[in-house]
């Protein structure tokens, strides 16, 4: 099992000598890279670090001071006391209903992770397993999508949805989500299916099982690698997504905290340091996320081209 | 036809997906941009082409088509080159370089209005951090620092720094997948060939990133371009047209004029730039010929 989703994850672990616990090897050791330039690295790594965490961390120290700290004139790096109740006071803040945009973030993205999944496992699968007529204009279909976004589309989901009635709900942003993240899943699970040899399938067929039994049983434990990744994947996209959201969910109330929080600017005294509480609210958990899928993330979004 | 049949309870749903949330919004939308839509949202029939002469003759429509071509051209020719360099580090061997991974995907998990309304802060005068670090170091003689976001010019140029660097994550780890790809031994081999490190990189480890770099370009064109959270947090609250792109315009005329006919004719374009960029852009560079 483990040489089979070897082959199937993108080819970026071929060139990288195993190891017995399944770590990457510390090459540096082995290489005996000189002194100097393992110090430059190192020093570039770090300015490489600082650089992307400091906007996250300006977020973090703000967060914890009170709002006259980060709106007095002669501004402080770090927080002069550490308030953490600003992270329990900053929900009834009167600019917009946060704890409901929470909740709306969260059943919208969880719903729409949960429609992907529906949808675009069966597809992945039998485009994998089954040569079909339809098959690459299906493929094609799913790729297309990949280069729409939501943003240039919003004017006629707009005027779909009022003709529906399901304009300003949740259900409208859930089917948007699961749209325009549809390819991404179908793409990394379609790589992982295309990986298991046929052979396996056929062998559990000649033992008599059916097709769905097939991918249930026999294949779904292999490719769970990559339902995670896709799941992942969607999920975060749909936490973070912005402009849809803004226009075709109006009461303050449905709109997810991407909406939420541009509310804030622009206020005559914008409350700054809750902005940057709910900011690490949203932040934190999408992040432990992502990096837990971090090794996978390329495969899907570039339909295997880099090769 | 009949393998069609017995592949649709599987593909259809994705199918039914694609078709009423894709398709169908494409086609009305094309349909809606010769149409006359009251603000109320009354159709009150077939203009023609009227509404993309409205449109093209605003005056500030070639100046906002401008600055787009400059928005994008700029932020993705600056997200190469940077990611070119981060992903040449983060391929080679150096303690903690797990952590920088790391950290490099920070900005690709956040929210990009979130870290676009960070930025927002620490920009504004007198308790922005950003300026309050610039007075501190000296490069700006102001005690109350700049207004940078309170005009037009710099607030957007701003826009495309932040721009750039929640699109350095993506970029940098599809040209790291490239990276991995390219055999040691071509590397080696220009070594002992006599090469320098710079002269490998440039004639041995560039030329076979073609692939990734390309597949990167082109999806960072489509996203930049289709990109407004940035510029909304950053431009919004500036009065006029003077930091817009075709796609805060079409936000515009949705929300602050409720014209969605305008807003649909603009799409329109935006759409059909977005399908000639893509178009051209394959027939020149192939990313997808592998697939």
């Amino acid at each position: 099992m483990a040489a089979i989703t070897q082959t199937a994850t993108p080819p970026r672990k071929a060139t990288r000598p195993p190891s017995d616990d399944g770590r990457r090897v510390r090459r540096y050791t082995a290489d005996q890279v000189p002194l100097g330039s393992l110090l430059l690295r190192l020093l570039a790594g770090l300015v490489v670090l600082v650089v992307f965490l400091l906007p996250y961390l300006i977020m973090f120290f703000g967060s914890v001071k009170t709002k006259a700290e980060i709106r007095s004139v002669d501004p402080t790096y770090f927080p002069r006391e550490w308030h953490w109740d600003n992270y329990v006071t900053m929900w009834s803040t009167p600019e917009t209903p946060l704890l409901q945009n929470l909740i709306s973030t969260l059943v919208i993205s969880l719903c729409a992770t949960l429609l992907v999944l529906a949808v675009a496992l069966p597809a992945a699968y039998y485009t994998a397993r089954f040569r079909f007529r339809g098959r690459l204009v299906f493929l094609f279909l799913v790729i297309v999508t990949q280069m729409v976004q939501p943003a240039v589309l919003t004017s006629g989901l707009f005027r779909e949805f009022i003709a529906v009635g399901i304009l300003d709900t949740w259900l409208a942003m859930i089917l948007v989500n699961a749209a325009f993240n549809l390819s991404f899943a179908v793409w990394i699970m379609h790589s992982f299916f295309a990986g298991i040899p046929k052979e396996v399938d056929e062998a559990a067929q000649l033992d008599g099982a059916g097709t769905f039994a097939v991918l249930t049983k026999i294949n779904l434990p292999l490719v769970w690698p990559g339902i995670v990744t896709a799941v992942v994947f969607t999920f975060v996209a749909s936490w973070n997504e912005f402009a849809a959201s803004l226009v075709l969910l109006t009461t303050a109330g449905n709109q997810p905290l991407s909406v939420a929080l541009t509310k804030f600017v622009g206020q005559y005294e914008t409350s700054w340091h809750y902005v940057f509480g709910v900011s690490i609210v949203a932040i934190v958990p999408v992040v432990i996320l992502f990096m837990a899928i971090e090794k996978r993330l390329v495969g899907g979004l570039v339909a295997g081209s880099v090769k | 036809m009949k393998d069609l049949l017995k592949a649709l309870p599987w593909i259809g749903p994705a199918v039914a997906l694609i078709a009423t949330v894709v398709l169908f919004p494409v086609g009305l939308m094309f349909y809606n941009s010769t149409r006359d839509i009251s603000q109320s949202g009354v159709d009150k029939g077939g203009v023609g082409l009227d509404n993309f002469a409205t449109v093209l003759g605003f005056e500030a429509f070639w100046p906002i088509l401008g600055r787009t071509v400059v928005w994008v051209v700029v932020v993705v020719a600056c997200t190469l080159l940077g990611s070119l360099a981060l992903a040449a580090l983060l391929n080679k061997a150096f303690p903690g370089r797990r952590l920088v991974r790391m950290a490099v995907i920070v900005p690709w998990a956040s929210s990009v209005v979130m870290t676009t309304l960070v930025v927002h802060y620490g920009l504004e005068p007198y308790f922005g951090i950003i300026n309050s670090f610039l007075v501190d170091v000296g490069l700006i003689d102001t005690p109350e620092g700049y207004g940078w976001t309170r005009h037009a010019g710099t607030a957007f140029a701003w826009a495309m720094v932040v721009a750039v660097f929640v699109s350095l994550p993506f970029t940098t780890y599809t040209i790291l997948a490239g990276l991995q790809t390219v055999p040691g031994e071509t590397v080696e081999a220009a070594r002992i060939d006599g090469a320098n490190g710079v002269r490998t990189y440039f004639s041995v480890v560039l030329p076979q990133l073609r692939g990734a770099i390309s597949v990167a370009v082109l999806i960072n064109i489509i996203n930049v371009f289709n990109s407004l959270p940035i510029l909304r947090v950053m431009t919004g609250s500036i009065p006029g047209y003077d930091a817009d792109t075709v796609m805060t315009m079409i936000f515009k005329y949705m929300q602050n004029q409720r014209q969605i006919d305008l807003a649909s004719a603009l799409s329109v374009i935006a759409f059909l730039v977005v399908v000639v960029i893509v178009a051209v852009y394959v027939r020149m560079v192939r990313p997808l010929e592998e697939v």
